[in-house]
């Protein structure tokens, strides 16, 4: 018979273990899901996991990866922050919906005018505007101890009709010929997030979500902030008595989430999309849940786990096209990653013995 | 804006249908709750019920099979969930939104053969003679099947949690795990099954939206209405009485602006589609000032030693 023991301290080999094993199991599970559709699943496998790399094509591919991976690890990377203290904002989405129309407008807004100041006054805004959408479900949880989740969540789907309001309504193109979608910001220079280098996938998000990187660890690791982050997760009673203030922990870690998404809402809406439109959206706030913890809200780990997710999106483009595979496999694909990752968390905490069965 | 176009008793109606899909999702939920167990699948088990339902009931031409197929759907995903909380010992926020994630996909691609299909109409049973009162018999008496199946489920969860044994037994796991271990009540066993009804009801409240309600599979169609039946659990403090009345501020909310939107208010269609999930949030601020009524072991990990 299996039994669990607790081990006396979290296993560090299998800390860093676990997320290996977990993509490993994902990759056969997932074999098995593309065979069950009818394809072949090693090469299925291959194409999403080694063709964007080292495929024929991977000169196109490879600077995708920055571009798809960026906004991942820059949202991943606010969420963590939060899931260290127990403090689940999971309406990144709407965060990052809101963030991009905030910069979407200060651009529309000044828009011919060419000017140095537009970039960096959306920046602002985009940042701005993140934070107060994340500003709402911690202000309620500070006050009257509102469930953050629930509220964080149901912003997603307000985001969502108001995106759908300025798509078609305010924001829309004049000479759009009635098409919905903003004008392109491709078109307008001075709000335009270009590549910093040509070629690399390297726009301003990119290297924004680096420097949060870098950010979060000097924060985890050499700041008080962060140690009193991390103590209100791990020892939450012990965190009170010793002083850490929980309701500038909630403002800090939500505040700071949204902060990050909205930003990587306005780099993506002024760059890769290059417009507001109904769906420029694709659910990266969702995805960066899966980031955040197959990173096991490390800053490094969200940085290699992001730049792997970002890889299964390019591989799925590839595989959908070149084998037909549905897009929603893929997203099925990602939803396996997070529940393998849960399940062989397991070991790093417990430890499997075998046991005889005694008599009671 | 022309007003009169609303009918009150058709309003009224149309909300008993609007509110069932929460209504069922909520009740299941308040159990899993009750278990002491936070499933924040529900979503995505909702929508897993939505289309096992509907490709059921195109395959074999039966609503009744569809139904039946939801929820066995639903309680398949939530048995994962229960696998992952009370065997691997999971984190349950974690593996909820894992669950919903993995359901979203899952829904998706199952039913992209499925998009644009009519299922067979589900027929309304009118109860004689009580159907034809004025006004209450349309309001009341007119409904499918399901309606008056999710009034029963409510009054069933609610007698079985206050009188049955079976009942105390999993108010006692979902208040202090441990004293019902020490008892010797099989704490992992009894959430498990705690956690597959929920998944049921979800997968139910899923397939009524796909079956009934909309009738058609598009994805992502249950747009958060998993997520509000676990606002209105809170809403309910736990009891299945408010369950039922949450549902219908709820359901009377989602018809209203749907009606408002047709009666052309000059308000644009996106600003009165937001309005149930701002009232969700409003509800939850008045509701959330009382913490007391939670299950005291709700989202703690179980784990027997020794």
């Amino acid at each position: 018979m299996l039994r669990l023991e607790k081990r006396p301290q979290p296993s560090r080999v299998f800390a860093y273990l676990t997320p290996v094993l977990a993509v490993i199991i994902t990759m056969i599970a997932g074999g098995m899901l593309f065979a069950a559709l009818g394809k072949n699943p090693v090469e299925a496998i291959r194409t999403i996991f080694w063709d964007p790399l080292f495929g024929e094509f991977a000169f196109y591919y490879r600077p995708q990866l920055l571009v798809k991976g960026g906004p991942l690890i820059l949202i991943a990377i606010g969420l963590s922050l939060g899931f260290r203290a127990g403090i689940w904002n999971i309406g990144a989405e709407g965060q990052y919906i809101v963030g991009a129309l905030c910069g979407a407008a200060v651009a529309l807004a000044f828009y011919p005018l060419e000017a140095w100041y537009i970039f960096p006054l959306m920046i602002l805004a985009g940042a701005l505007g993140g934070m107060l959408w994340a500003m709402v479900p911690a202000l309620l949880k500070v006050k009257f101890g509102t469930n953050e989740i629930l509220v964080s969540l149901m912003l997603v789907y307000v985001a969502e009709n108001l995106l759908a309001a300025m798509a078609l309504g305010r924001m829309k193109n004049p000479e759009g010929h009635g098409f919905p979608g903003s004008r392109n910001l491709k078109d307008y220079p001075s709000a335009f997030n270009d590549e910093i280098i040509t070629g690399s996938g390297m726009h301003w998000g990119v290297l924004t979500a680096f420097l949060a990187v870098i950010f979060a660890y000097v924060l985890l690791n050499r700041h008080m902030l962060g140690f009193s982050i991390r103590l209100t997760g791990e020892a939450p009673r012990a965190a009170r008595f010793s002083g850490v203030n929980p309701t500038r922990i909630i403002l800090f870690c939500l505040g700071i989430s949204g902060l990050m998404a909205g930003l990587a809402g306005m780099f993506e809406v002024s760059g890769p999309s290059g417009q507001v439109s109904i769906d420029f959206n694709v659910g990266y706030g969702f995805t960066a849940i899966i980031v955040a913890f197959l990173g096991r809200l490390h800053p490094v780990g969200i940085l290699l786990a992001g730049l792997l997710m970002a890889l299964t999106y390019i591989g799925g483009e590839i595989a959908q096209g070149n084998l037909g595979l549905p897009s929603a496999a893929i997203q099925l694909f990602q939803g396996m990653l997070l529940f393998f990752l849960l399940a062989v968390d397991l070991l790093t905490n417990y430890r499997i013995r075998f046991v005889r069965r005694e008599a009671a | 804006m022309d007003l009169s176009s609303i009918t009150p008793a058709l309003l009224l109606a149309s909300l008993m249908v609007a509110a069932t899909p929460i209504l069922l999702a909520g009740i299941g939920e308040l159990v899993v709750e009750r278990a002491g167990v936070l499933n924040l699948g529900v979503e995505g088990m909702m929508i897993t019920g939505a289309i096992c339902g509907f490709a059921v009931t195109i395959e074999t031409g039966s609503p009744l099979m569809g139904f039946v197929a939801a929820a066995a759907g639903g309680a398949g995903l939530a048995l994962l969930f229960g696998a992952l909380t009370q065997v691997a010992l999971a984190n349950q926020v974690a593996s909820g939104l894992a669950l919903t994630l993995f359901g979203l996909g899952l829904s998706s691609l199952l039913g992209q053969d499925y998009v644009g299909l009519k299922p067979v109409q589900t027929p309304a049973f009118k109860i004689p003679l009580l159907s034809d009162i004025p006004f209450l018999g349309r309001v009341l008496f007119s409904h499918d099947l399901m309606v008056y199946f999710g009034l029963g489920l409510v009054a069933a969860v609610w007698a079985l949690l206050k009188y049955s044994r079976a009942g105390l037994i999993l108010r006692a796991v979902g208040e202090n795990h441990d004293a019902a271990h020490a008892l010797g009540y099989k704490v992992v066993r009894i959430r498990i099954l705690a956690i597959m009804f929920g998944g049921a009801c979800a997968g139910l409240g899923g397939a009524y939206i796909s079956l009934i309600r909309v009738p058609q599979w598009t994805e992502g169609m249950t747009s958060g209405a998993g997520w509000i039946a676990l606002a209105l659990v809170v809403f309910a403090s736990w009891k299945p009485g408010r369950v039922l009345l949450g549902a219908w501020l709820f359901g009377g909310v989602t018809v209203l602006q749907l009606n408002l939107q047709a009666a052309g208010l000059a308000i644009p269609v996106e600003y009165l589609s937001m309005s149930p999930y701002l009232i969700t949030i409003l509800v939850l601020v008045i509701m959330s000032a009382d913490k007391s009524r939670a299950p005291a072991s709700l989202g703690r990990i179980f784990h027997a030693s020794g």
